[in-house]
């Protein structure tokens, strides 16, 4: 089957900028998740006192008008404290769980899953039994046993989450490079006698990263949730610290008279975790040759190319 | 087939005995298990006390060998809050969960299969780019919040369904459901839309077309019946995952399963019930994953006639 894919876009090197411009929904989520990165390092000197200090004359001040200051635009909770001051302070804790936790089960999962997928053998068995078993268990059961036994704190939770997503690296870096290490390019390497890390450095790393990459974006959402559902449960983040989560747990007893205490974050979550899968799906076309002319050829071209394919 | 289930039988075995051992394990590297089952403010009488009575100053395999010995018995200890026997209070909670779990899984899986079979009709149709999105967005939106949302709208502005509880009969099982469901329908939805559009592209459907077979009977029969195994993996998958949500929909609708007991448990610090609950689920997984296996060996014959071939 032949696809649009051999023009003279796919020829040249990708402008990954212009595709995301021509996308504008993954050009949205992309602009989202850096505002939200921005308030994640910023959003407590931008905040400034209102989010740790309330003013008790302003308690349950309905959202929605400016008469206070921009920070009181989403309202004020039980102690007068500035909600969108709030959510901002709590977006630095959520991201300095969700970032650490990507990185860290990135980090080794990607690591040990090309070793086990190069070498195959007993190490790749040892690693992949390993793998079902930590993801054969909800995650966050493991997560409540543990976070019992050790009282919860910001490291244990990373050191919870982070056991329980590294198989899904894993497994996805051992298939690739179980796959690659019968290649004639990596057979070359070998026949020249480059040492096996070095093979895996410079020939399989490279070709499996996009792979990873998507995966990472998708688990991104994923961690952040798992970690909001732990705060909401009220054994992850732990008060004075607030996260997302743990802040519509908290706004939950007034459903009733202040809804948005507990809608508000709660939707600062999804906009945050629908932005990752958006931009999740355009990772995954870009980095993907065969898929690529999706975001490269316009659209009213596309459909006049699209329909022989259909029609093959 | 019965060597395919007894290797499979056996590789599901692993996991449970890992979490058993798991919880064994950490709990002592923690150093004395009384702390973790006494209050925060007992005294150090109390807790040598407790120690010698449930044989923490024994070496550590004779400790082992003592608790596989009551996990083998469903022997966790009693409550420290009720003074039950914590087997009993996680047996009690379990069915409420079981029925909940049975009752989404069931709805997610019809739900699944008539939107996925109307998305594979037309590949980039309509219908299909709703339900890809609406599936996308299922992914993204935290359960605990939807509950929050789905009270806040139903039970407070509405005021036609409870809040919690299991009171209400019919009526307080749609909110738990409806949440619960979210999710793997719309995960469900996509493999099944995945499988179908290869089901029908392929050279039987043609066959059973050609033949002059209605377009129902082409997707119920021929299409259906091959696209059913790889749904059945991804749904047993997603049983397994229930039990996450399950946590966090059952603490917030007061469902008296299995999930509430152990979030319940964590907060008072009961961690005799809380072991319990967790081998509990721990061996339902382990007997689900037999069940899955049994499912698809009966749905796909070449699994069966391999299984077959290999004894």
């Amino acid at each position: 089957m032949t696809s649009p894919a051999d023009t003279e876009e796919a020829a040249t090197k990708p402008n990954y900028l212009k595709m995301l411009l021509a996308d504008p929904l993954a050009f949205i989520a992309a602009i989202v998740l850096l505002v939200v990165a921005f308030i994640a390092v910023f959003g407590r000197q931008l905040a400034g006192p209102t989010a740790t200090q309330g003013d008790l004359a302003l308690s349950r001040l309905a959202p929605f008008s400016t008469d206070h200051g921009w920070q009181y635009f989403l309202g004020g909770d039980l102690l007068g404290r500035s909600l969108l001051g709030r959510l901002m302070v709590a977006t630095q804790t959520t991201m300095s769980v969700s970032v650490p936790v990507v990185l860290i089960s990135l980090v080794i999962g990607a690591s040990v899953g090309m070793w086990a997928g190069y070498h195959r053998g007993w190490r790749e068995t040892l690693a992949m039994r390993i793998a079902d078993v930590v993801l054969s268990f909800p995650s966050l059961l493991m997560a409540v046993v543990v976070l019992y036994i050790f009282s919860p704190s910001i490291a244990s939770i990373i050191a919870i989450l982070a056991v329980t997503r590294i198989p899904v690296y894993l497994r996805t870096a051992r298939a690739e490079s179980a796959e690659l290490q019968s290649r004639v390019f990596v057979d070359a390497a070998r026949t020249f006698g480059t040492p096996s890390g070095a093979i895996i450095r410079r020939h399989i790393f490279p070709i499996v990263l996009p792979t990873l990459l998507t995966v990472a974006t998708l688990d991104f959402c994923y961690v952040m949730l798992a970690e909001s559902s732990l705060s909401f449960l009220g054994i992850g983040v732990q008060p004075p610290d607030v996260s997302w989560g743990l802040m519509v747990a908290q706004g939950r007893d007034q459903l009733r008279t202040q809804w948005w205490l507990s809608v508000l974050p709660g939707l600062a979550i999804v906009i945050t975790t629908v932005s990752a899968n958006l931009l999740a799906s355009w990772v995954r076309l870009a980095t993907d040759p065969g898929q690529r002319w999706r975001l490269t050829t316009p659209r009213r071209r596309r459909r006049r190319r699209a329909v022989p394919v259909l029609e093959a | 087939m019965l060597t395919f289930l007894r290797r499979r039988a056996l590789t599901s075995l692993l996991p449970l005995l890992a979490v058993v051992l798991g919880v064994f394990v950490l709990a002592r590297l923690t150093g004395n298990p009384a702390a973790l089952y006494l209050p925060e403010n007992a005294t150090a009488e109390a807790r040598e006390q407790f120690s010698a009575a449930n044989g923490f100053d024994k070496p550590i395999w004779a400790q082992l060998i003592d608790y596989f010995a009551g996990v083998a018995r469903l022997d966790f200890g009693t409550s420290l809050r009720t003074g039950e026997d914590a087997a009993t209070m996680a047996l009690r909670a379990f069915p409420a969960t079981l029925q909940l779990a049975v009752v989404t899984m069931v709805l997610a899986i019809a739900v699944a299969i008539v939107v996925g079979c109307w998305a594979a009709l037309r590949p980039n149709g309509l219908a299909d780019r709703v339900s890809g999105m609406l599936s996308m967005t299922a992914a993204s939106v935290p359960d605990f919040w939807l509950a929050i949302l789905g009270i806040w709208v139903f039970a407070i502005i509405l005021g036609v369904l409870p809040t919690s509880g299991v009171d209400a009969g019919g009526a307080s099982w749609v909110l738990p459901i409806a949440v619960l469901m979210v999710r793997p329908a719309g995960v469900l939805t996509q493999v099944v839309r995945g499988a179908m559009i290869s089901a029908l592209g392929s050279p039987y459907v043609k066959v059973a077309r050609a033949k002059g077979a209605s377009e129902g009977r082409v997707v119920a029969r021929h299409a259906l019946k091959n696209a059913a195994p790889p749904a059945l993996t991804v749904a047993g998958d997603l049983a397994v995952g229930l039990i996450n949500g399950a946590v966090v929909v059952e603490s917030i609708f007061g469902w008296p399963g299995i999930g509430k007991l152990m979030i319940d448990a964590i907060l008072q610090r009961d961690f005799a019930v809380l072991q319990a609950a967790v081998a509990l689920t721990a061996i339902s997984i382990f007997v689900l994953n037999i069940a899955i296996d049994i499912g698809y060996a009966l749905l796909d014959a070449r699994v069966r006639n391999k299984a077959g071939a290999a004894a």
